[in-house]
């Protein structure tokens, strides 16, 4: 995958526009990911202890504030970015770890199997990600292992078309063909010679879902499903801090918000990027 | 002649495509038996309590399917049968809170609610979409263009109850211009005709509810709007596109027809497929209408569920989930529908 994003890097330099956004997606998430990595350095507060008075305004000593509890609000975006990102994480690995050979083995079988297999992934993929996901998350209860679950559920869909779809156009290639003819079994095929030539796309869709994936668990986390409670989340902060909303303690609800967006749109900004860089015929349309 | 044919495959399609939504509601309605079945420990249990009777326990997993008549526990593929017979019964079993009302009733109690909020969500998204997809592509490659198109990405990205709370904060809190939460002020009741306030105090000439219902549809629904906009701001773009680069639009131009002329023209033929992917973006606005609600305290099928789920209602949970898969094969079907009768190519 490095070989593929330095040879994807040298044809981009000149071309400039998508470059850009690609970078600027790669700045917003570098930053965050080490925010949530370096917590403990860059914060001398528990984020689930009281660390000063209650609903105290932004100040040099809580640059975010802190909450009804007393808790600093800064701590808690550190650690609760730590939280978002173990959660996406981890369901983004489950999604492609059974979604991509899975859609490798339905492109490649074809027939009735691969028939009554994508009827499955399309059903899932057209019903609203969150909803399943709530659903499945009330139903397992919180933690970290059980809300990476849920989100997975939702996004294997989405790798197992992407596969799908590349092995269909690959199967037809020569090389493949060639490859056929000397023949390699199925699997040698699938996993040595057609896998690698969808990481290209893989990588595109893989940031553009992760966007989503944040979002979602957000969601969760925002409905209460995800981590149990005092456990810094962003999602579930925004939620706790609304009913202060009309009192005017705006610091409450602004932080964990503007983290949550900026990790989408730093994911989404990757994806785009790269999506203009790989398909550069979409890119000019 | 040719009449005739063209009625016989579009009946062709109808009854075909109406079939196809069968197994896309079947798989569904599975993934919604086995996702309630993974609930660990025993789910009666966790519902009524440890210090409930036996006779209780029993009744309720005898009513749940979990046990036949005499109490024998019912092999899983015996259940799942029981299941799907009872849905499409339209039994969607009772709540198992506060009075024990169906939940099919409790469902279409709240959602109205959540249909109407849909609606002027997708009103606003689509005329903020329109508007920047079609100026996107006629300034093609400009500053302008860039602008909107990095106002797509990002507006995907956003958070709908922090962009929802930001808005509170603005316009209700700050400003005091409209109010923070809620569907009607309190103390105002609506006839009920269709379940759509806007709509059914406008039929019964209520013109106060009218208002207010106004008012408090705004910014929920602009929240929701904002949020998909981007979206179809991309489609809108991509099809302006296309439609631009055929050949009567080049022959418009050739024939020196103003830009906004030319513009109407290709919007016109651009509106159908715009409408159609629009349409497909139905779970979506959806998802979104579900946040928005939670975030407004809107009193439909989002904050129903956020309700229920805190008391471990799983019948109205699964329920409601099941009413979601139905709604969303069904819009699909509607579009696809549609689109066949508008533009004949796609009947196969």
């Amino acid at each position: 995958m490095a070989l593929e994003f330095s040879k994807l890097l040298s044809r981009l330099v000149p071309r400039g526009q998508g470059f850009g956004v690609l970078a600027a997606g790669s700045i917003v998430v570098t930053l965050v990911i080490i925010l949530a990595l370096f917590a403990p350095y860059l914060t001398p507060y528990d984020p689930t202890s009281t660390a000063g008075p209650s609903l105290h305004p932004p100040s040099t000593e809580h640059p975010m504030g802190t909450n009804r509890l007393g808790y600093d609000v800064y701590s808690r975006v550190l650690y609760g970015g730590r939280t978002i990102l173990i959660v996406v994480i981890l369901s983004t690995l489950i999604s492609m770890i059974a979604g991509i050979p899975l859609g490798l083995f339905s492109g490649y079988r074809g027939g009735a199997v691969d028939r009554s297999i994508s009827v499955v992934m399309d059903s899932i993929y057209v019903f609203p990600g969150l909803i399943l996901a709530i659903a499945m998350a009330a139903a397992l209860g919180p933690g970290i292992a059980n809300t990476a679950l849920s989100i997975a559920i939702v996004y294997i869909p989405t790798y197992f078309k992407m596969a799908r779809g590349q092995t269909l156009s690959m199967k037809e290639q020569t090389f493949v063909e060639a490859v056929r003819a000397l023949g390699a079994k199925s699997s040698t095929l699938m996993f040595t010679h057609i896998l690698p030539n969808i990481l290209p796309t893989l990588t595109v869709v893989f940031s553009l879902n992760v966007a989503d994936a944040v979002l979602t668990e957000a969601g969760l986390s925002f409905f209460g499903l995800s981590v149990p409670a005092p456990t810094p989340d962003w999602g579930y902060d925004l939620r706790a801090g609304q009913p202060f909303l009309p009192s005017g303690y705006w610091w409450l609800i602004t932080f964990p918000g503007l983290m949550i967006i900026a990790l989408a749109i730093g994911f989404s900004l990757i994806g785009e990027g790269l999506n203009e860089l790989t398909s550069p015929w979409t890119a000019k349309r | 002649m040719c009449e005739i044919g063209n009625l016989v495959s579009l009946r062709t399609f109808i009854v075909t495509r109406t079939l196809l939504t069968i197994p896309t509601i079947l798989v569904l309605l599975t993934l919604v038996f086995l996702i309630m079945r993974v609930m660990p420990g025993d789910p009666v249990l966790s519902i009524v309590g440890m210090h409930a009777s036996e006779e209780h326990i029993l009744e309720l997993r005898r009513e749940l399917g979990l046990v036949d008549e005499s109490g024998n526990p019912r092999p899983l593929y015996l259940q799942f049968l029981n299941y799907l017979i009872n849905v499409f019964r339209g039994d969607l079993g009772r709540s198992l809170i506060w009075g024990r009302r169906p939940v099919l009733v409790e469902v279409l109690d709240h959602l109205p609610a959540t249909i109407e909020l849909t609606i002027w969500g997708f009103l606003v998204s689509i005329a903020i979409g329109l508007l920047a997809g079609v100026l996107s592509a006629h300034k093609r490659g400009t500053v302008v263009d860039q602008s909107l198109r990095f106002y797509s990405i990002v507006s995907y990205a956003l958070f709908i109850p922090w962009v929802g709370m930001l808005l509170q904060m603005l316009f209700a809190v700050e400003l005091g211009l409209l109010p923070v939460a809620g569907r009607i002020e309190s103390g105002l009741y609506v006839e009920h005709v269709t379940g759509l306030y806007l709509l059914d105090s406008l039929i019964t000439s209520d013109w106060r509810a009218f208002y207010s219902s106004l008012h408090h549809l705004v910014l929920p629904s602009v929240t929701l709007g904002i949020v998909i906009s981007g979206i179809f701001s991309r489609l809108s773009r991509n099809s302006m596109l296309e439609v631009m680069s055929q050949d009567f639009i080049t022959a418009a131009r050739a024939r020196g027809l103003p830009e906004r002329v030319i513009l109407k023209h290709a919007l016109k033929n651009a509106f159908i497929p715009i409408l159609t992917m629009m349409g497909l973006q139905f779970a979506l606005l959806l998802t979104g209408a579900i946040l928005t609600e939670t975030t407004f305290s809107w009193p439909g099928m989002g904050s129903f569920l956020l309700e229920r789920i805190s008391y471990r209602d799983y019948t109205t949970l699964q329920g409601s989930v099941v009413i979601f898969a139905v709604m969303i094969s069904l819009v699909s079907l509607i579009v696809d529908l549609v689109y066949a009768y508008v533009d004949p190519r796609i009947r196969f």
